[in-house]
């Protein structure tokens, strides 16, 4: 990529518009999907994706490049989002409550779907990809869950879940290359 | 430090999920601007969480920024009340606003100025009535005096100048019947401080002067006719200066005025 991130974000920080408009075509389709995985609505999604970003504008100042990357700030802000969203339509659902098989539905959905040229499918991304590391994946990075909560949910010790993760990745990088 | 056994950890994986605690999230960027590999393991990491999110995303209606640009431009004029939409308005409310309290005040002011002019008409009808009073009761003094005057049974003697004052004159008006004397003293001087004229009946043979009275307030009468009692025969009357309070008999010396009752 050409584009000097880090430049990119200190004029965002200073508000400015072209900057801001670059960082929504580079993040906006990557929200709209952490969105989606949690609202299960692509429509929905779109306008939360919406609401995401103005936050985001208006928050600028408060991102510390220090504390973050800057993709892992704004996945915060869309994970929260997206889960006040899921929790104000059902007071019960709690965040254990969110289908964990997600991305399958997903991915049997795109057995019938034209994907979009530029983007690398989920299918080839996740070939070779035990459950559990569909799981663990998409629970630490869609749905914040926290490593003791992955611990529980998946019924795996809590020193394992760190190490399980970096392989899964590990496994997406690999296919990332094919 | 052993920079593979910490890559190695699976800590930069949670990094980048945003797991870790703000003092580990410190720590790994110091060691990621000190050590470029830690960088690049960072950024390989995101890279396929990013294809990831990207391969389950609903895709980005062209609609998405530009609807983003209206809300955040809906706040920002809200904050800037400067966009000019929002100035013209304000303007025409104030200019309205002054117009009135403009015209209002010109309004008061004139009012004000029609509320004195009331005033001073008012003071000065209330003069011309007090004037007009006045005339009409001078007028009635005048008539009376005149009636008087023209009775039938009125005498006219007039007074010639004598030697102190020969410019002087008068008249006396004398009814008999009512034994009143009107004295026209309006021909003579203005007698000097602490002296007034005094009115004489006079009978000849033998001279005999007997006073009718004081032409007292002679400023202040501005007919300058004063009315006196004569229950004398009178032959002729004299009008003589005196010291204020007048003189048991006249002072010849002084002598202003003289005239024999004719026949």
């Amino acid at each position: 990529m050409v584009i000097d991130l880090d430049n990119l974000i200190v004029r965002f920080k200073e508000k400015d518009p072209t900057a801001f408009d670059q960082l929504h075509g580079m993040y906006a389709e990557n929200i709209c999907g952490v969105i989606n995985t949690i609202v299960r609505d692509p429509e929905r999604a779109q306008e939360l994706c919406q609401d995401v970003f103005v936050k985001i504008w208006h928050n600028a100042e408060s991102y510390d490049s220090s504390k973050g990357r800057f993709f892992t700030w704004i996945l915060n802000i869309a994970r929260n989002t997206a889960i006040d969203e899921v929790r104000s339509k059902s007071h019960k659902n709690q965040k254990k409550n969110l289908h964990v098989d997600f991305f399958v539905g997903i991915l049997e959905g795109q057995d019938n779907m034209d994907s979009k040229t530029d983007t690398i499918g989920l299918k080839k991304l996740l070939q070779n990809l035990k459950a559990k590391c569909t799981q663990i994946i998409e629970l630490l990075y869609f749905k914040g869950y926290t490593q003791k909560e992955v611990s529980e949910e998946l019924a795996i010790p809590i020193g394992t879940v760190k190490t399980r993760n970096r392989s899964c990745i590990g496994q997406i990088r690999e296919n990332l290359k094919l | 430090m052993d920079i593979e056994k910490y890559i190695a950890s699976g800590v930069l994986e949670l990094y980048v999920a945003g797991l870790l605690s703000e003092k580990e999230n410190l720590e790994v960027d110091a060691l990621a601007q000190q050590y470029p590999e830690i960088k690049t393991e960072i950024i390989a990491i995101e890279t396929a969480i990013l294809a990831l999110s990207k391969s389950v995303s609903p895709g980005v209606p062209s609609s998405n920024l530009s609807g983003i640009h209206n809300r955040i431009h809906k706040v920002r004029t809200l904050d800037t009340p400067t966009k000019k939409q929002t100035n013209w308005l304000s303007y025409t409310g104030w200019a309205a606003a002054i117009l009135f309290a403009a015209g209002l005040l010109w309004m008061y002011n004139q009012n004000n100025t029609l509320k004195s002019n009331i005033e001073v008409v008012n003071q000065e009808k209330l003069k011309l009535k007090d004037t007009l009073n006045q005339t009409k009761s001078s007028k009635i003094k005048t008539e009376t005096l005149l009636e008087e005057l023209r009775d039938q049974n009125v005498a006219v003697v007039a007074l010639g100048g004598q030697a102190v004052s020969p410019e002087s004159f008068a008249k006396a008006y004398w009814n008999k019947e009512e034994n009143k004397v009107f004295i026209d003293a309006s021909g003579l001087p203005e007698p000097p401080e602490g002296y007034t004229y005094q009115v004489w009946s006079l009978k000849l043979e033998p001279l005999t002067p007997s006073s009718l009275g004081l032409l007292d307030d002679f400023a202040a009468n501005d007919t300058k006719v004063f009315e006196l009692e004569n229950t004398n025969e009178s032959e002729a009357f004299g009008i003589t200066l005196e010291p204020a309070g007048g003189s048991e008999s006249p002072t010849l010396e002084q002598l202003y005025t003289l005239g024999a009752v004719g026949a």
